[in-house]
């Protein structure tokens, strides 16, 4: 049995392609600004990757901020489904996922069966999601990823007093002007999105294993910030942006087993 | 008594002269990085104008954002004292005042008397302050004193899909790539402050006459919208510019704060 999840985010288009609950490919790509584009780039790479056809693949679950968008998916599941269910088959302990991405951040808990419980989202206010670490980054001249390396060489600690991402990045440029050293403005911008997301994870009351996940998670400076906001230790796996993917090929999995709950 | 009022504000800086009461003169100049650097420029260009100098002015107040770095000041006052007060002088008749600044909003309640009875601020949300505006204009390519002429030829206007400004200026370059006309995105711009806005004035409450200060005032755009969104009527203040409230409250308070009165 093959199965198929293609989760098209903001930024990136993702896809995990199953064999019988093993992963036989992932990619992932950057989105274009049009969902069915980029769900198409990224299923195409995917299937020469795994050496299959399209057909070949027995269902195929969509998922993401684009998933109205994908024209050739059997049915299309919530993030928080997908997320939940991602988490879950990772890692069985998690009974919190925080997932934060380029444009939005959940928060959701699940029960020892990988029932979602409750969640708690965030679309509304760049602030607590990537874009807020993408718009410093470039305002210092600095790649995304060059980040959480430089957070870490942090030596004194800085506050940024701004929520706003707007207000913030004028702050940020008065640490920058005020002659602050990079790697510590860096730490306190991490703290401030973590501090943030924190506070949306609070509001759902966040039971351990706490799992992180999202594209934000391989910021090793975002992950301990968040682990410091929470006052606890986070649990991560291997690629944490691939998650929704791997969540909508396992629901993909579980429609055609009949472990599906609907 | 010749006072002096000066209104560091985030991007711009006011400065006024008042004798006996009577308004002198006044100078608004974009705001510098140092914030005593913008008092002594607003105050320069003042006191040129009304050939006055320096020793002529017996007292003078700050307020706004960069109130505390302003050296030459006898006191620093809060903005919301001065803006009360210096748009209670611009419209007697005015007990609600909507002061949108360059980085905040602040929806204030006078009595009568002029007294403040209870007021209410943002300044943790760009949305719904001066800056939501300039980023926008930054975006169309466009003045920001603009946005108000080109939104009244609106036909159509775009609804923003998020109040937040990183989001809507997204949202407005997506616009701008489907080529939808620029008065149409400027009238979208303008609703949703308006709308941002008027939360604000909601959960405080609207008594007659509402007027409205702050650079933001001189958007015909937002004001509008403003009125329609809280079916409401803002009288326009004619005596002088509505962005000086702050400065020219500060300049009254100066001739107290001269006389020795506590504020």
């Amino acid at each position: 049995m093959i199965t198929a999840g293609c989760d098209i985010g903001s930024l990136t288009a993702k896809a995990v392609i199953l064999k019988d609950s093993e992963i036989m490919a992932k990619e992932i790509i950057r989105a274009t600004a049009r969902p069915e584009e980029s769900a198409l780039a990224v299923m195409k790479l995917i299937c020469a990757a795994a050496g299959i056809n399209m057909e070949n693949i027995d269902r195929l679950v969509g998922t993401g901020y684009g998933r109205k968008h994908i024209p050739f998916v059997n049915s299309v599941e919530s993030e928080i489904a997908c997320h939940a269910r991602g988490a879950f088959h990772q890692a069985p302990g998690t009974r919190t996922v925080i997932d934060i991405g380029g444009q939005d951040a959940k928060a959701i808990r699940i029960d020892d069966r990988g029932e979602v419980i409750r969640y708690a989202y965030n679309d509304k206010c760049a602030s607590g999601t990537g874009r807020f670490l993408e718009i410093i980054a470039d305002s210092l001249d600095l790649s995304l990823e060059e980040l959480g390396a430089l957070s870490q060489k942090s030596t004194v600690i800085l506050t940024i007093s701004n929520q706003c991402v707007v207000f913030a990045e004028t702050e940020i440029i008065s640490l920058v002007n005020e002659g602050r050293e990079i790697p510590d403005i860096i730490s306190a911008l991490h703290r401030a999105v973590a501090n943030r997301v924190a506070s949306l994870a609070r509001g759902i009351g966040v039971e351990e294993e706490v799992l992180m996940t999202g594209g934000v998670a391989k910021n090793p400076g975002m992950f301990s910030a968040l682990a410091g906001a929470l006052g606890l230790d986070l649990k991560a796996v291997s690629d944490p942006q691939m998650n929704g993917a791997l969540g909508a090929a396992l629901i993909a999995e579980d429609d055609l087993t009949g472990k599906s709950k609907r | 008594m010749i006072t002096a009022g000066i209104d560091v504000g985030s991007l711009t800086s006011k400065a006024v002269i008042m004798k006996d009461g009577k308004f002198l003169s006044s100078a608004i100049l974009k705001s510098k990085p140092r914030p005593w650097e913008s008092a002594d420029l607003a105050l320069n260009s003042v006191l040129e104008k009304t050939g006055l100098s320096m020793t002529d002015i017996n007292c003078s107040v700050g307020t706004g954002y960069g109130r505390d770095k302003i050296p030459f000041i006898k006191q620093a006052l809060s903005e919301i004292a001065c803006h009360a007060k210096g748009a209670r002088w611009l419209m007697p008749s005015a007990r609600t005042v909507i002061d949108i600044g360059g980085q905040d909003c602040k929806v204030m309640r006078l009595d009568e008397k002029g007294e403040m009875v209870k007021f209410i601020t943002n300044d943790k949300c760009a949305s719904g302050t001066g800056r939501f505006l300039e980023v926008m204009a930054k975006v169309m390519g466009v003045e920001l004193s603009e946005l108000g002429e080109l939104s009244a030829c609106s036909k159509s206007p775009i609804t923003l899909a998020s109040a937040c400004t990183v989001w809507a200026q997204a949202d407005i370059i997506q616009h701008l790539n489907e080529m939808i006309p620029i008065e149409d995105i400027a009238a979208g711009i303008n609703n949703a402050m308006a709308s941002r806005v008027s939360t604000l004035v909601s959960s405080i409450g609207i008594e007659r006459e509402v007027c409205m200060t702050g650079g933001v005032a001189k958007n015909s755009g937002v004001v509008s919208s403003l009125e329609k969104t809280l079916g409401i009527h803002i009288k326009k203040i004619r005596r002088d510019d509505p962005q000086l409230a702050g400065a020219i409250g500060a300049a009254i308070y100066a001739e107290t704060v001269s006389n020795g009165g506590k504020i």
